[in-house]
């Protein structure tokens, strides 16, 4: 009797182990909107706060502001091309021009691109969607972890 | 009905929230009004030294770039963009204050230079610098017919203002900023290399000097008066010495794309912003050098091998002063009205617009600094003139900054005149003591 009691509470320390153990990995990669915007939120202060500023508003006629910026905004791909590829093209954001050239950024992976964008999407009174790096994927055209 | 019940009260719980929300508001206004701008005085929260009185005589003057006073009084304000399709803003005391009225506007292009000499007002666009007769009460005679004197300058988006000043023998001075942080492959780019020599500099990176009364000149027919300077904006011509000098801008990014030579406090306070006294043929070292204010020495850029402590090519011209970092010159002026004490004739005031690339530290500047001069060379350190420009104890982003000083003028009776391109405010400081 003894002996069958410690068997069942070996197989069932064994059980809920395995359980834990089958469920780790699950929890693990299971992304939250709000985790992405906090890593994206350091990856800002060290990639993007210099030019365009603590508040988002960047720095009139230079570098152009976040807060309320349609392209951030509105058109997911076009912004992450900005970020790949920098810009250096002549033309107005939301009716102003901005002096500053932007560097490329395509150093960053496809996830920090995504929690960068996801970040400054909802922050500086933004709201908008979650961004993925499938989509940043899409628009770098090549495999990048 | 429950959930149309719920609706209901978060209706109302959100109007009266709302409405607390613009009482508390208000309120708050009207104290920041109270606290900052005297509306009857018109006294600002400018604070000046003892015996100097600041007060806005002008609001609304588009995005006031550089100004210049007539001897007749009349004032003309650039604007960096058209407003309602008018670049220059025409403003004069009409009445029994000091307030400054817009009598007119004209000029079918945005830029920042304008300067009277010898009965003309000259004034510039990004790409372009124009001169306007004057009549005998200063008053522009055919406004939307000017002589185009210089055509054709660089406008590559980046440093593109054209700032102008003139000497005594009819030559203009006009600066073409160069279009690139330090002349990187990639510009602005983390660990981007510099391209040696710099090609930028043969048509930018420089002063150019023209015939003040030549039209349609272009590179050919100018002469590079001096090169390294990366950009400038605010310049004056020295009376006393007969020489140009010039303010400008330093290089932006050594931490962030230097991190492993440069800390952050070594990104936020250096390089200087210089000033130098020109002369044709002089070469101030952008983009291969930049000045360490602490040192005092001229170091190696980063992209050309720099790492902070190996210093660069003695030849390059020294400045005559030099500033902290990024605080951004744009107006200088040499001093030599009659209405302030004899410690400022002949010295220089320099407008700083304030910094953007001073983080994680505050941003800087937002001020009115002058410094001493005797014989064509300071005599002591630079001083805060005029401060609190910016409204704020500490300024984290560029863009809560209440003013920026651009240009400076000096009225026929001596007084001080400030620009502010944020809200087109003017500032008239004067002395007022005994």
């Amino acid at each position: 009797m003894k002996k069958n009691s410690l068997l069942v509470l070996v197989l069932l320390t064994v059980m809920v182990y395995a359980l834990a153990q089958s469920q780790k990995p699950k929890q693990k990669t299971q992304d939250t909107p709000a985790a992405s915007i906090e890593r994206g939120r350091a990856i800002y202060q060290k990639e993007c706060l210099s030019c365009h500023q603590a508040d988002g508003g960047g720095v009139p006629h230079i570098n152009p502001p976040l807060a309320g910026n349609t392209v951030l905004l509105n058109d997911k791909t076009k912004i992450i091309a900005v970020v790949l590829k920098g810009m250096t093209d002549r033309i107005p954001i939301d009716d102003e021009y901005y002096s500053n050239n932007m560097a490329s950024h395509a150093y960053l992976t496809n996830q920090e691109i995504a929690d960068v964008l996801t970040f400054a999407r909802n922050s500086f009174g933004n709201k908008a969607s979650v961004l993925t790096a499938a989509e940043v994927k899409v628009v770098r055209g090549v495999k990048k972890k | 009905m429950i959930k149309r019940l719920q609706g209901l009260m978060l209706i109302l719980f959100l109007v009266i929230t709302l409405n607390g929300f613009s009482n508390a508001l208000k309120i708050n206004f009207n104290f920041l009004i109270n606290k900052c701008f005297n509306s009857d005085t018109g006294k600002g929260s400018i604070k000046v030294p003892e015996g100097f009185s600041a007060t806005i005589v002008a609001d609304n003057v588009g995005k006031a770039r550089h100004i210049v006073i007539s001897p007749k009084g009349i004032v003309y304000v650039k604007s960096m963009r058209k407003i309602n399709g008018k670049g220059i803003f025409v403003l004069k005391n009409v009445g029994a204050n000091a307030k400054l009225t817009i009598i007119d506007t004209f000029c079918n292009y945005g830029g920042t230079g304008i300067v009277i000499k010898d009965g003309y007002l000259y004034a510039s666009s990004d790409e372009e610098v124009f001169r306007y007769k004057l009549n005998a009460k200063d008053e522009v005679i055919n406004p939307n017919a000017p002589e185009k004197i210089v055509t054709g300058l660089i406008e590559h988006h980046q440093h593109e203002t054209k700032s102008i000043a003139l000497d005594n023998v009819g030559n203009i001075y006009v600066n073409v900023g160069a279009y690139a942080n330090s002349c990187q492959e990639h510009d602005r780019t983390k660990g981007s290399p510099g391209r040696k020599p710099c090609p930028i500099l043969d048509s930018a990176g420089g002063i150019w000097m023209f015939k003040a009364d030549k039209l349609n000149q272009t590179y050919g027919d100018g002469i590079r008066y001096a090169t390294g300077l990366r950009n400038v904006v605010g310049l004056d011509w020295n009376q006393q010495t007969n020489s140009l000098f010039v303010m400008q801008h330093g290089r932006d990014q050594l931490f962030q794309n230097w991190p492993q030579y440069y800390s952050e406090n070594d990104g936020a306070e250096f390089p200087a912003e210089c000033m130098y006294e020109l002369h044709k043929g002089s070469n101030c070292g952008w983009p291969y050098i930049y000045f360490n204010q602490q040192l005092n020495k001229k170091m190696l850029a980063p992209e050309y091998g720099g790492d902070g402590k190996t210093e660069g090519d003695a030849s390059f011209q020294d400045p005559v002063i030099a500033f902290p970092g990024h605080l951004a010159p744009n107006g200088l002026l040499f001093y030599t009205g009659k209405q302030f004490p004899e410690k400022y004739k002949n010295g220089a005031f320099i407008a700083f617009h304030g910094s953007w690339n001073r983080a994680p530290l505050p941003q800087a500047g937002y001020f009115v600094v002058f410094v001493p001069f005797k014989d064509g060379k300071p005599t002591g350190k630079w001083e805060v003139f005029a401060d609190g420009f910016s409204g704020k104890e500490v300024v984290n982003s560029t863009r809560s900054a209440d003013h920026r000083p651009c240009g400076l003028a000096q009225g026929p009776d001596g007084s001080l005149y400030v620009t502010d391109d944020s809200k087109g405010t003017v500032f008239k400081i004067s002395y007022t003591g005994k």
